[in-house]
């Protein structure tokens, strides 16, 4: 941004934390400068509230979506965080022109509230109308899914110590949607790399490693076959680690690394790449922890919009029989409280979560137990209020 | 390899006898898309179509996972490794990955004679065809009607991640698994990981007029090179895998028979094994396992 919408940018948040700047308005381009500066070399804060509550946006979904919010919902009550859920729906309509698109009361919500949390949403085979994942990664510009990948002690898998997070470019790449016939019978799928996405993600990426205190970012890539596009890829990766010298930077192709990956994961710290790649190592890493039952998963939009989600299926077979298990949305909405910078309250809610899991007295079918969703929800309620 | 006449003449030589063993030869991937990766050239110009990688779990090496047999076969040619790049505005490169019929079913095709031929029961194919409806849905098209060809061979599909996903929770599912070029080099990498690691598992490219056999996860090692620390188990099976080609299998059974019951002692396991054993010892001990075993060849 330069110019005049900087200065909006800045008018306008100073405005949010009640500073307001003489009766016009005018400022000189050095005062502003000045301000910028000292607002950047801040540490990062917790988001101050004006009444103490923070509005975010929930979307239950489909399926098990419904029972497992509640069962966060309840959770959190449990836990006193200042979270106001606001409830939407958002299944596709469509708009004038025949334009498939969310309702615009949750994308207003949305924008309004900037953090969101997702349960999982059903895409009806014959609705006509795109992915709903795909309708709001693009209404949002969600362009990096995030998600941390960490063993959780009493879901035991053969893997242990996993302690790693993939951020994953979630715009272009292999799933740009662009392919055509050539002719019969040949194909063409393109890949599309674009210095812009690349740079946002590989910036992200270095700021995330940065605010959650994580040691080391490695690109992974396959240059030396998809020389100009992992190529580029690869140096915008490097021009950002040229910009954050206090987090280590290593690339490595990405057979090594899912050659290391089932061997020991522990060498891998934070993961960076492209759309495919990161899809399959992120599906590899979940399935390193447990599953998609117990992996968080949140994805970083422009403009500050985060849509924190569980990404496992809308399990219609077990929806409404209170037998599903809300860890992966719990989770995720524990990675929302750390992005809000509520790290005590996440920190106490991740702490129920693990020591019933640990406990193993009270667990869902699915990690092993009999238990029903509720039981296994007033379980970690119980755990959270003990440690009020 | 430094200059172009260098890998012509590998590949003229390589016409000339029908089979080769081959080390993994390094790419500079800083140095600019003309330099194509000698590999990759050597691989479509001799149209070696079928990657072939044998995982199996091997008696007296640790890992996570157990009893794991999984044959992975791999479209070698074509798919994301056409190195068709352009880059048409500044800062916005496109990348062609190409999926023709001919090809797909040349290596379905393949992967179910190889499954009928080695008495293996089920065939996944490996794609991303709900994101990628017209290239891996051709693929995946192809695959099926081969299937049709082969009614006691079980045929079923499975999305990419999810492959991932199974792979390391549950690997003892998959029989032989066909794929486009690059899902194959990622379910080739995880599993010959999932059964201890590059120095074990060995690769052959099998095309219609020749054959290359090197290690199955195409590693240069560079890290490890001329430290007498690497494992040659990988490249040893792999000439076994040679010499069966060539039909001489009785000498295929005899280096690999002292092999295997080499890399089950566990004193003589490499760095990468979690050992100290060096690269001669394992080559003496298997060479003293022939020598104690094998016919006397000399009577010849």
């Amino acid at each position: 941004m330069a110019g005049k919408a900087w200065r909006s940018a800045i008018l306008n948040l100073l405005r949010n934390w009640g500073v307001w700047l003489g009766p016009k308005d005018k400022l000189k381009p050095q005062e502003v400068t000045w301000v910028a500066g000292t607002v950047k070399r801040e540490p990062p804060q917790p988001r101050i509230f004006t009444r103490g509550m923070q509005t975010v946006t929930l979307i239950p979904g489909d399926g098990i979506g419904p029972e497992i919010s509640s069962a966060v919902m309840k959770i959190f009550e449990a836990a006193k965080a200042p979270i106001q859920w606001e409830e939407r729906n958002v299944t596709a309509i469509q708009g004038p022109g025949g334009k498939w698109m969310i309702p615009p009361e949750a994308k207003e919500s949305m924008n309004r509230n900037k953090i969101g949390l997702k349960g999982p949403l059903k895409t009806p085979i014959a609705a006509g109308h795109p992915s709903m994942n795909l309708l709001l990664r693009k209404t949002f510009d969600l362009y990096a899914n995030v998600r941390p990948c960490v063993s959780i002690e009493g879901y035991q898998t053969p893997y242990t110590d996993v302690n790693l997070v993939t951020i994953r470019e979630n715009t272009e790449g292999e799933y740009s949607g662009i392919e055509h016939v050539i002719v019969d019978g040949v194909v063409q799928s393109i890949k599309l790399i674009t210095e812009q996405a690349s740079q946002r993600i590989a910036e992200y990426a270095f700021e995330y490693a940065r605010n959650n205190q994580r040691a080391s970012v490695t690109a992974v890539h396959k240059a030396n076959i998809m020389r100009m596009s992992d190529g580029l890829f690869l140096r915008k990766c490097r021009e950002a680690a040229e910009k954050h010298k206090d987090v280590k930077f290593t690339e490595m192709y990405l057979d090594t690394v899912c050659l290391n990956m089932v061997q020991d994961p522990t060498q891998f710290d934070v993961l960076v790449m492209p759309n495919l790649y990161g899809d399959i190592l992120s599906d590899l890493c979940a399935g390193l922890i447990g599953g998609l039952g117990v992996t968080p998963s949140g994805n970083i939009g422009a403009n500050g919009v985060a849509i924190f989600e569980s990404v496992h299926g809308t399990a219609p077979d077990i929806a409404g029989k209170d037998m599903a298990n809300p860890t992966a949305l719990l989770l995720s909405a524990v990675m929302m409280l750390r992005h809000m910078g509520l790290h005590g309250y996440a920190k106490k809610i991740e702490s129920g979560c693990f020591d019933t899991i640990r406990d193993k007295k009270v667990l869902t079918k699915d990690l092993g137990g009999n238990s029903k969703c509720s039981e296994f929800t007033e379980a970690i309620c119980q755990r959270v209020r003990d440690m009020n | 390899m430094a200059s172009e006449d260098d890998i012509n003449n590998a590949i003229m030589a390589i016409r000339r006898n029908g089979v080769a063993l081959k080390g993994n030869i390094e790419t500079n991937h800083n140095l600019p898309p003309s330099y194509k990766s000698r590999n990759n050239l050597l691989r479509t110009t001799l149209d070696l179509y079928a990657n072939v990688m044998h995982c199996q779990s091997l008696p007296g090496v640790r890992t996570r996972h157990r009893n794991i047999d999984i044959m992975i076969i791999r479209e070698n040619t074509e798919g994301e490794y056409s190195s068709l790049e352009h880059e048409n505005v500044p800062g916005v490169v496109e990348c062609l990955k190409i999926i023709t019929k001919t090809k797909s079913l040349r290596i379905a095709d393949y992967a179910f004679r190889t499954a009928r031929a080695k008495g293996r029961r089920r065939v996944t194919a490996v794609h991303k065809a709900n994101i990628m409806k017209l290239g891996d849905g051709l693929f995946l098209e192809c695959c099926k009607e081969v299937a049709c060809g082969y009614p006691e061979i079980s045929f079923d599909s499975m999305i990419v991640d999810n492959t991932s996903m199974q792979l390391v929770s549950r690997p003892q599912q998959f029989d032989v698994m066909v794929m486009p070029n690059l899902y194959g080099n990622i379910v080739s990498n995880v599993c010959a990981g999932l059964v201890g690691g590059p120095g074990l598992v060995p690769g052959a490219n099998y095309g219609e007029d020749y054959a290359v056999f090197e290690t199955g996860t195409r590693n240069t090692g560079k890290s490890i090179a001329n430290r007498n620390s690497a494992n040659p188990t990988a490249m040893l099976l792999a000439s076994c895998l040679l010499l069966d080609h060539l039909r001489l299998h009785a000498y295929a059974s005899m280096i690999r028979r002292a092999i295997l019951s080499t890399v089950t002692e566990t004193r003589l396991h490499t760095a990468d094994l979690g050992g100290q054993g060096s690269t001669s010892d394992v080559v003496q001990s298997i060479m003293n396992a022939i020598q104690s075993t094998g016919p006397q060849t000399l009577s010849i």
